[in-house]
């Protein structure tokens, strides 16, 4: 039992670390794609630090929440991604918006430093 | 000898999440961050959820476990590939030592055939 104890504190102390980690590229990430990513992996991260308070105070019920976590979690992704893509698209071309994109679209597009 | 099983699978998924956040920082591109975000990130988080389930070892917490594990596998490749589709269709700079875009040399030969 006291190594149990000892390996969910240092599992609670590594996730924490890739947690503090993914909040700096969140803060400092220098395109709004970066900051996508670190927002889905500390979602993802977040699974697992609710998963670690399931086993650390004995109560199976913290896994729901980590279900539940996951789910929202992805809907944001998928909702932040669909953002970041028609943002773009939306006041650049509607006449060629079927074709796949050529690359007279990608020279402009390097003014944004969001 | 169950608590061993469970403190490896427990320390095992915590090294995993610790490479992914670290990778965030350290990798120079959105695309290239990427890789340890979904894959070491989905990676830790399945072994310590399947350490929980192997703690609790009632079939309803197992049956949640792998109710996780199976959502994440399905989800995180899907989430990746839209934004680094979004990421790369917006312009996106790349890392200064890319030296092979095949995307870009995909699409013009697409729109090449397509004029002819």
């Amino acid at each position: 039992m006291d190594i149990l104890n000892r390996s969910i504190d240092i599992a609670l102390a590594l996730t924490a670390l890739g947690l503090v980690a993914g909040c700096i590229r969140m803060f400092k990430g220098p395109t709004v794609a970066d900051r996508i990513v670190a927002l889905d992996l500390v979602t993802i991260l977040l699974v697992a630090i609710t998963s670690l308070l399931a086993l650390q105070l004995d109560n199976s019920a913290y896994l729901d929440l980590g279900l539940a976590l996951a789910l929202v979690g992805f809907l944001a992704t998928v909702a932040f991604a669909r953002y970041l893509e028609t943002n773009d698209q939306l006041p650049l071309d509607d006449v060629s918006n079927d074709v796949a994109t050529d690359d007279d679209d990608d020279a402009p597009a390097g003014e944004q430093s969001l | 000898m169950n608590d061993i099983i469970v403190s490896v699978l427990i320390v095992l998924g915590g090294g995993f999440a610790a490479i992914a956040g670290i990778g965030l920082v350290r990798l120079p591109d959105v695309l290239i961050r990427m890789h340890a975000s979904t894959k070491a990130g989905t990676l830790g988080v399945g072994l310590i959820v399947l350490g929980v389930s192997v703690h609790f070892a009632s079939s309803l917490v197992i049956t949640k476990a792998l109710l996780i594990i199976a959502f994440l596998l399905l989800t995180a490749p899907v989430g990746a590939h839209l934004i680094g589709r979004a990421a790369y269709r917006r312009g996106i700079p790349l890392w200064d030592r890319t030296f092979m875009d095949d995307a870009a040399m995909k699409s013009k030969k697409a729109t090449d055939t397509s004029e002819s």
